[in-house]
């Protein structure tokens, strides 16, 4: 389909792809680190002004405002604070860090200091998942030419202001993605998260005030500086600054990280030759995950929603952290919950009762539905599971400490929502009905 | 007499990699250092032994039930000596969706182990999302990333495995 969608300039993903995008001396010749020039002749509560004016909402799933979150931060404390970076991406769907991190890693490196100068932070862990063995590698390496270079350090910059900024690889737990259990993690234990409140804003860190912010949060926050608050929030829509990076993949002709406006469709993004460049040859969307695999499932009339914090949430469902996943007609709907419940059950920490013995619950179930074994009431026993685990309306309501209990229910609830029929066909023909062919176009791996 | 743990060359290694964890800390949280810790251990030993376990908790300042707990945890260490190569294989819906389950029966079959088995050259799991989705199926053997696979990619990768 030839292009609809509204264009835009690059600013995050601008560079990618290109030689040595992720060395110092490319990222100051396209004005890398001005951004923290400017930031460092503000006063910090004035950069904590600039970044809620400029709207920038916080990119790892929750959408929550940035500049709120660190005006949390409180200033009279006399403990240090810290800043610590999620970059355990690992929800199912979501890729986008990876690129930040290899391609231009400074980008991140910049907003983490001027994420610093304001909240009077010192010391920067950047946590990284354990699998990202090429990722740590580029970004310490960025690390240590920022070190070198002065930026950071003694003097931040030149300023008599100390940052020493540390990376940290996880080692394989989801879990460590939920911003308490990456604390607990930080501070050499299990990911198990804590309850909330207190927040980590105020007791965070080594019990110390903490600010939990992803990858792509901080990487846009130098823009808000460059090109000022008015600027960025102008890129967004009302409520959400900014361009976002939007993680295309399942079955559709091009899959990719696409750097888009908010106001850019799910149907855009999937058809427009900028991006997905439509479907394989003969088949239709059947369903798409709109936000990484914990956000509700959309039907195939559902998909002219912008990709957009408020605008999937009147969808009953979340932007979250970006990632798309298409489902074509060929694809069968209880085998892929079956596959993202595997994942929650894998995934839970054990801490609360309803996620760690209702995931592997519901997968069980599932995979009986799956394997033509189900049997009468199967789909309402599913259905209870995932509501002892949280209730679905509402979001981020659920029975747990944290958000994993909700991930772990709302994609059961979503896809019986829209897709019971498929289930139900599974009991009454004792089989799947897609025979050995459940995984859509690309399931003939070859 | 129990053969000591390390050779000097990795008694070495391990005493500068703990003392530049350690500093990364504050001096009353050196237990903070657990993770990139056991991560210098399993560098250096291909897995964690117990008494590495023991002695990273030595360093640490904590138990050495600490240590295993956190050990215990995360599914990137292994407490038992894996086979050579590690191999990951994510079947996580985007990479299904591009054929993941059967790239995963295909090396079951021409490793001759299921998801979950090892042998001494070969360690095969079946492992959860790699942030691969838009260049899927794809795994990771002993954390080297590949991506966009198909069987003659899948074939020739192995062949270079010795």
């Amino acid at each position: 389909m030839a292009s609809t969608a509204k264009a835009i300039d690059p600013i995050i993903s601008a560079a990618w792809g290109k030689p040595q995008s992720w060395t110092l001396d490319s990222y100051k010749k396209r004005g890398g680190y001005e951004g923290l020039k400017k930031a460092l002749e503000m006063a910090p509560a004035a950069i904590i002004d600039e970044v809620k004016k400029s709207n920038l909402r916080g990119r790892g799933g929750a959408g929550f405002p940035t500049g709120l979150k660190w005006s949390f931060v409180p200033k009279d404390s006399p403990k240090p604070k810290y800043l610590a970076v999620n970059g355990d991406e690992s929800e199912p769907g979501t890729f986008k860090d990876r690129y930040i991190l290899e391609d231009d890693p400074h980008m991140m490196l910049e907003g983490i200091a001027i994420a610093s100068y304001a909240l009077g932070v010192h010391t920067c862990y950047v946590y990284l998942r354990g699998e990202f063995k090429f990722p740590a590698q580029r970004c310490q390496a960025a690390i240590d030419e920022a070190y070198k270079a002065g930026i950071f350090g003694k003097k931040l910059m030149g300023k008599d202001y100390e940052l020493n900024v540390y990376l940290v690889r996880g080692a394989g737990a989801y879990i460590c993605g939920e911003e308490t259990a990456l604390l607990e993690s930080l501070e050499g234990k299990k990911g198990w998260p804590r309850l909330k409140p207190p927040f980590p804003a105020v007791v965070g860190l080594f019990g110390s005030p903490t600010v939990v912010n992803n990858v792509e949060t901080l990487a846009s926050v130098p823009h808000v500086f460059t090109g000022g608050a008015d600027w960025y929030a102008k890129l967004g829509t009302d409520k959400s600054g900014g361009t976002r990076l939007v993680c295309l993949s399942g079955t559709v002709n091009r899959p990719g990280v696409y750097e888009v406006s908010m106001h850019t469709t799910i149907s855009e993004l999937i058809f427009d030759d900028k991006y997905g460049r439509g479907m394989p040859a003969g088949r239709k969307v059947k369903a798409v995950i709109p936000g990484g695999s914990s956000a509700p499932v959309l039907g195939a009339d559902e998909l002219d929603v912008a990709m957009e914090f408020e605008a999937l949430k009147v969808k009953q469902t979340m932007a979250g952290s970006g990632g798309v996943i298409v489902m074509d007609d060929a694809t069968c709907m209880v085998r892929s919950l079956w596959r993202v419940a595997r994942f929650y059950a894998e995934e839970s920490c054990g801490q609360c009762t309803p996620c760690r013995e209702g995931t592997p619950w519901q997968t069980r179930l599932l995979r009986k539905i799956e394997e033509g074994r189900g049997e009468p009431g199967d789909v309402e026993m599913l259905s209870n599971v995932a509501a002892s685990i949280a209730p679905y309306p509402p979001i981020g309501l659920g029975n747990t400490i944290c958000a994993l209990g909700d991930a772990a229910a709302l994609p059961t609830h979503s896809f019986l929502m829209r897709f019971k029929d498929e289930f139900e066909a599974h009991i009454r023909e004792k089989r799947c009905p897609f025979g050995d062919k459940p995984w859509g176009s690309f399931g003939d791996w070859s | 007499m129990a053969e000591p743990l390390f050779t000097p060359e990795e008694q070495k290694k391990f005493d500068a990699g703990i003392a530049e964890i350690i500093s990364h800390y504050p001096p009353d949280r050196k237990s903070a250092g657990m993770l990139p810790a056991l991560r210098l251990l399993q560098e250096i030993k291909g897995w964690l032994p117990q008494e590495g376990l023991r002695l990273v908790a030595k360093h640490l300042e904590v138990t050495p039930e600490r240590a295993y707990e956190v050990a215990s945890f995360y599914v990137m260490y292994h407490l038992k000596k894996p086979g050579k190569y590690v191999i990951d294989v994510c079947t996580n819906l985007s990479c299904s969706l591009w054929g993941a389950e059967k790239m995963l029966a295909y090396l079951e079959e021409k490793l001759g182990l299921k998801a979950g088995e090892a042998n001494e050259k070969f360690t095969l799991r079946e492992t959860e999302c790699l942030a691969s989705c838009g260049t899927a199926p794809c795994l990771q053997i002993n954390e080297d990333h590949h991506e966009s696979l198909t069987r003659a990619k899948l074939d020739a990768i192995l062949a270079k495995l010795s």
